[in-house]
């Protein structure tokens, strides 16, 4: 009995101090708030694209860890409320009403992939809220159907134009006149792409030889590659992602399939080298990027060298420069917006020109794309060069 | 013709893991009428174990296949004494769901401890290029490997089924468990073995396919279900029509690729399950064994 009642009290006592936590708690994070601006991140960080989503917060951390050991914005820190996707569109979406409702950030960065950044969409419509990706490259992620999506921003360049710098790259650089294109049609970003250089090329007076298809969840190409292999061709157009590029070149190569090898900026991961496991097979492979760890501009330089020595010697890949970036751009709309709430910042965020970034200088169009410059990649023994710049 | 043959080698060669995969399904749910949703993750596993092997430890191949034998072995006994023993009265249902839930769970706990991302294999001797080119043929000596092992591991496995004092427990299980313990065998220890001996193959097929093309957590996903459509084409639970169901998959792919078209080629393997499943519910060589009510 006695034991009964001490547990009891003890039960209360401890209830009570909780609650006591729990108001000072609340106390602190309101002050908190008027002391700080709160970014949310919608990103993938585990499940299948995972390395993009952490790439990418990698950079943006490092951005705003420069921002905040420089005073912050307007006179605020810039505090980060991450959150993870795991790389599934319905996860994104969930994760947007968490971080609009519930942390009551003043803009969303990410995702990484267009699929899920259309998926939230209607997230930034409903609580009119800006979402920004930093490398969501489908066409119609901003602009679709017709229309102008009031919230959506990104600051990479769109698969269009991609394809398109391909094409013309393949034709009138490269002169190989006659293609073959590989590409997974159930990937948005494989079909989009392929669409587009297939037009431009055939403008250009090429010709292509045979699409054909194959699966990014199979690993065993060989079938499709024997059926190209039987073909007449100078060139490949192959726009996926690292992995199953990897893994196709490494058999095509084995196979005795020794054309050039073009592709978009999903092949810029050094695990490629991991993937195909031999370096002598990463060579006369060309991609689209969004920077070159190669430039000599100051921004590039030193973004290379405070990136260096914040992570462990790693040289930084096009999505920690466009995370980077990210973050430095909503910095900048927030500091012209003058005040950090979400319209303004929306207006901000359209109104800008000739923002400065690691991947280039660019203004905000009016369909909400940057306007900006790639450059192609070509790998030798599975080694970046820089090898032209495009601007538009 | 030479595109014929390439693409019949090309649907051997890919059969030929689908084979050593869908014995693993066919022999558990022959033996307890479970399917094992987490065979593909158990391949995956091995695939890691024999990456680790070969890259950081420098083994050769053959011993790597030897070492990721014994870990699935292990994880394979582990994941039946643990997960599927418990229940092993309960509703087929919850079996299932169970599978599913291990499946999971050791997908996920690969890609916490080994991230998500793609490797490889370094390339040892056995597994360079050194292609055989017959005029416009063209067969890399591994494949040739994994063909030729394929065939030994399956006369193997048919000889330790129909002769040794095991398989006999395992056929004898396999048609009525409560006779069997009666007789005197001991069910849980032969359930085990076939769960063992189900888990060694899926690591050699593990093996063998990350050596050829790359390993990664969820690799075992797609896998799977190919393996387990082959299981059920050929018969589940006979082992001879898992291996022909794993061929004849891989070849019907390859050859559909070629002369279909690319696109649908993930397509075909679903439309013979669907077919074979209204015309021939047990499968090629499956026995009409209706349920018992």
């Amino acid at each position: 009995m006695k034991t009964k009642r001490i547990i009891s009290v003890m039960c209360a006592s401890l209830l009570a101090i909780s609650a006591f936590t729990g108001c000072a708690k609340t106390a602190t994070s309101s002050k908190e708030d008027e002391n700080t601006i709160k970014l949310g991140l919608n990103f993938e960080l585990s499940g299948a694209v995972a390395q993009y989503g952490q790439a990418c917060v990698d950079g943006i951390k490092m951005a705003v860890d420069e921002v905040n050991a420089d005073g912050g914005v307007l006179g605020k820190k810039i505090k980060l409320v991450s959150k993870d996707n795991s790389s599934k569109q319905e996860e994104a979406v969930s994760v947007a009403t968490t971080l609009a409702t519930k942390d009551n950030v003043i803009a969303i960065l990410g995702p990484a992939t267009s699929g899920a950044t259309k998926a939230t969409i209607p997230i930034s419509n409903k609580y009119s809220i800006p979402v920004i990706s930093g490398s969501a490259t489908a066409d119609d992620v901003t602009f679709s159907n017709g229309k102008l999506n009031p919230f959506i921003y990104r600051i990479c360049f769109n698969d269009s134009f991609q394809g398109q710098v391909m094409g013309s790259f393949a034709a009138n650089e490269l002169k190989l006149k006659n293609a073959v294109i590989l590409s997974d049609n159930s990937m948005d970003y494989s079909k989009g792409l392929a669409d587009v250089f297939s037009t431009t090329y055939k403008k250009l007076g090429g010709t292509i030889v045979a699409t054909e298809n194959f699966s990014s969840k199979n690993s065993d190409f060989s079938s499709v590659l024997t059926k190209i292999k039987s073909q007449k061709f100078d060139v490949i157009y192959l726009p996926a992602y690292y992995e199953e590029v990897g893994r196709m070149i490494k058999q095509a190569r084995a196979m005795g399939i020794n054309q050039p090898i073009l592709g978009a900026d999903g092949y810029d991961d050094t695990r490629i080298n991991e993937v195909v496991g031999n370096n002598s097979y990463l060579n006369n492979v060309y991609f689209t990027n969004h920077y070159s760890k190669e430039d000599t501009s100051d921004t590039v330089v030193n973004f290379i060298k405070n990136f260096k020595a914040k992570n462990k010697n790693k040289t930084p890949n096009a999505f920690n420069a466009l995370g980077y970036d990210l973050a430095k751009f909503v910095v900048d709309a927030i500091k012209r917006a003058g005040t950090a709430d979400k319209a303004s910042l929306n207006k901000a965020l359209g109104d800008t020109k000739q923002f400065d970034g690691v991947t280039g200088s660019f203004s905000v169009d009016e369909k909400h794309n940057p306007v900006k410059s790639t450059v192609i990649i070509k790998l030798v023994d599975g080694v970046q060069k820089f090898d032209k710049k495009f601007t538009p | 013709m030479d595109l014929l043959i390439q693409q019949l080698i090309n649907g051997i060669s890919a059969g030929s893991i689908y084979a050593i995969v869908a014995l693993g399904y066919t022999m558990v749910y022959g033996i307890i009428k479970l399917i094992n949703f987490a065979h593909g993750d158990v391949l995956m596993v091995g695939a890691f174990t024999g990456l680790y092997c070969v890259n950081t430890l420098k083994m050769p191949i053959i011993l790597a296949i030897i070492a990721s034998m014994l870990v699935c072995a292990v994880l394979g006994a582990i994941v039946e004494k643990l997960a599927y023993k418990p229940l092993r009265t309960a509703p087929r249902i919850a079996l299932l769901i169970t599978a599913i839930g291990v499946s999971f769970l050791i997908e996920y706990l690969m890609m916490y401890f080994f991230g998500s991302g793609a490797q490889a294999y370094k390339e040892t001797e056995l597994t360079s290029g050194s292609a055989l080119h017959i005029g416009n043929i063209f067969v890399t000596r591994f494949t040739i490997y994994v063909i030729l092992s394929t065939m030994i591991i399956m006369i193997l496995l048919q000889l330790i089924v129909k002769k040794t004092k095991l398989g006999k427990a395992m056929r004898a299980v396999s048609s009525d468990k409560d006779a069997a313990q009666l007789m005197g065998i001991n069910v849980d220890k032969t359930i085990s073995f076939t769960f063992m001996l189900g888990s060694a193959l899926a690591a050699i097929a593990g093996v063998m396919y990350g050596a050829q093309f790359s390993v990664q957590p969820l690799m075992g996903m797609q896998l799977g279900l190919k393996a387990f459509i082959a299981a059920v084409f050929g018969g589940i639970g006979n082992i001879p029509g898992a291996m022909l169901g794993g061929y004849l998959l891989g070849i019907i792919e390859s050859l559909g690729g070629q002369y279909i078209s690319t696109t649908y080629v993930d397509v075909f393997a679903y439309v013979i399950l669907i077919i074979v499943l209204l015309v021939r519910p047990f499968g090629i060589l499956g026995k009409d064994t209706r349920e018992k009510v």
